[in-house]
């Protein structure tokens, strides 16, 4: 993990997939059933993407994933489950710290040594484009950059299953826009396995090889969409019509599967 | 697959918040609102120098004036004749000492168990509700108890103020803790940090600005423990409050008023540089109301001074 700074290398690990879920079922202490029975591989280097309506259990997956909540049912197995990089939704930056403060987290918490975590931090602000920010504190960035902080602090620990949490649904189009096309080519250069919780139909079009549709609560997986452009996609893909087809027969899934 | 370099964004400078212009911008309204800032307070302080004549003049007759002197003769007594400017600044020291001895044991006791009770729920249990009866306690009713147990010295003049400080602190403590950003605690959990670490890295650092609310209101409270000591507690060096008990015996009013003057300005000054310490820790955090105040003020003597 901590030898693996710039680049990926080989690894036996890249033939188990990266997260297994095997008819994972939550109910909440209160008698909600967030989820039933999901079953659901993401290979390395794979980039899954999840839509579904507000509350179907899409986050509750998340956290499961990262053993942040743990399951009522089923089996998680995660290659390696120290290896999960979370992105929230929010930021979650810490006010008093400056962006470099901000990205040293991580490594800080995992108790990775000084000079190392100094070289990764580096690294990592560099790749998100935030070279020359480093001193300023979270409230003086835009969303967007408050985000690409978030997106540098997990990098830093080049992990190997990377799970967002409707990372840009706060931001606007364009930064979205230009959000994605920087994520899919780290994603090209990095060569994680990442599940992408969205609203975005369009955004996880783009950026998946796999768009998988949920239902209402309790939530489950309806059906499963093969994006078939190869990487690196151009930014001029989203204006393709076959890009336009898949989009909208996602979307129709998406509201027959609500109603 | 081919593999681009790293340095793979645009340009983000558009995306930041112009950070320098906020600084400078607000020109002529910020004019208007000095002069609305001075103006006002100032013409209520005429207006009360102007009642307090007219209180001392028209409404008392000459032999019952003693009651309220004329600013000028306060000035004169109080202020400008140094022996009892000195006695009176003596006696405000000693008191000063007491308030700050008080509030920093109240500090200490009030961190400790604010703390203790976030990272224990029992001890939550078992002292919050007796932390809270604590303040509803009129500590005046216990004020001879302690002279009572503890003797009428300074040690009982610290421990009111110990008293009647430390509940603020245990509260904005505990409520600073206790609401830190859930997020930020599934991100400390994640990386699998430890009670100490969270509490040290995000709970204490979180909490920071309801602490120092919290001290603020202390050490105003510390210091009106620390004159009501005065009052019972006699023995060793005289304090504000028995300066102004023994002026208030002898009718001296001019003196009475002078260091009823200085009693509140020391609470002044101690509210004063709480502000200044929250200003200092917290106000680099995020654009605070105080922050942009603060800012746009150092505008303003910039261009005074032709920067």
């Amino acid at each position: 993990m901590v030898d693996q700074g710039v680049g990926w290398r080989g690894d036996l690990r890249d033939s188990v997939p990266a997260i297994r879920f095997q008819s994972v079922g939550k109910t909440f202490p209160d008698g909600t059933v967030a989820l039933h029975d999901i079953s659901l591989c993401v290979q390395a280097r794979e980039f899954v993407s999840i839509v579904g309506p507000s509350g179907c259990g899409k986050s509750t997956l998340l956290r499961i994933a990262s053993n942040l909540t743990p399951a009522t049912t089923g089996d998680v197995v995660c290659a390696v489950p120290q290896d999960v990089g979370y992105v929230f939704q929010d930021p979650t930056l810490l006010p008093w710290r400056t962006v470099e403060g901000n990205v040293k987290l991580a490594c800080q918490l995992t108790g990775i040594p000084e000079a190392e975590t100094a070289r990764l931090v580096r690294e990592a602000i560099e790749l998100v484009g935030l070279r020359g920010f480093e001193k300023h504190r979270p409230w003086a960035l835009s969303g967007g950059m408050r985000m690409r902080v978030s997106l540098a602090r997990s990098l830093t620990m080049s992990p190997r299953l990377f799970l967002f949490d409707e990372p840009f649904g706060a931001l606007d189009e364009i930064t979205r826009q230009r959000l994605n096309e920087e994520l899919l080519r780290l994603f090209v250069y990095k060569q994680f396995a990442a599940i992408f919780v969205t609203h975005s139909v369009s955004e996880a079009v783009y950026l998946s090889n796999r768009v998988l549709v949920m239902s209402p609560r309790p939530g489950r997986i309806l059906t499963e969409f093969c994006v078939p452009f190869a990487f690196p996609r151009p930014r001029a893909q989203r204006f393709e019509a076959q890009h336009a087809a898949l989009v909208s027969a996602v979307a129709q899934e998406l509201m027959v599967g609500s109603e | 697959m081919s593999t681009p370099a790293p340095g793979l964004t645009g340009d983000p400078q558009d995306t930041i918040r112009d950070v320098s212009s906020t600084r400078l911008s607000p020109r002529r309204p910020s004019e208007l609102f000095g002069f609305m800032v001075v103006v006002p307070p100032l013409a209520t302080f005429i207006g009360f120098l102007a009642t307090w004549m007219f209180l001392t003049y028209v409404i008392l007759e000459p032999d019952r004036r003693f009651l309220l002197p004329p600013p000028q003769d306060v000035v004169r007594v109080g202020f400008l004749n140094s022996a009892h400017l000195t006695e009176i600044l003596r006696a405000l020291a000693s008191t000063t000492g007491v308030a700050l001895m008080g509030l920093a044991l109240a500090a200490v006791t009030g961190l400790t168990l604010a703390v203790g009770m976030s990272q224990a729920q029992w001890i939550e249990r078992s002292l919050y509700p007796y932390a809270v009866a604590l303040q509803t306690i009129p500590i005046l009713a216990l004020v001879p108890l302690i002279g009572f147990w503890f003797g009428f010295d300074i040690r009982s003049r610290v421990l009111v103020c110990v008293l009647i400080a430390v509940f603020p602190i245990v509260t904005n403590t505990l409520f600073g803790i206790q609401s830190v950003d859930r997020g930020l605690h599934d991100l400390f959990t994640l990386h699998g940090a430890g009670r100490f670490t969270r509490l040290c890295r995000l709970e204490l650092p979180a909490a920071l600005p309801a602490i120092i609310a919290g001290f603020r209101i202390s050490a105003g409270l510390s210091v009106v423990g620390a004159i009501v000591g005065d009052f019972f507690f006699r023995q060793g060096e005289p304090g504000i409050g028995r300066l102004i008990d023994v002026y208030q015996a002898r009718l001296q009013s001019e003196q009475l008023l002078a260091a009823i003057f200085f009693s509140s300005l020391l609470g002044l000054v101690v509210f004063w540089a709480f502000g200044m310490v929250a200003q200092l820790t917290v106000g680099r955090w995020h654009e605070t109301r105080s922050d942009t105040t603060i800012r746009g003020w150092r505008a303003k003597s910039g261009r005074a001074l032709g920067t």
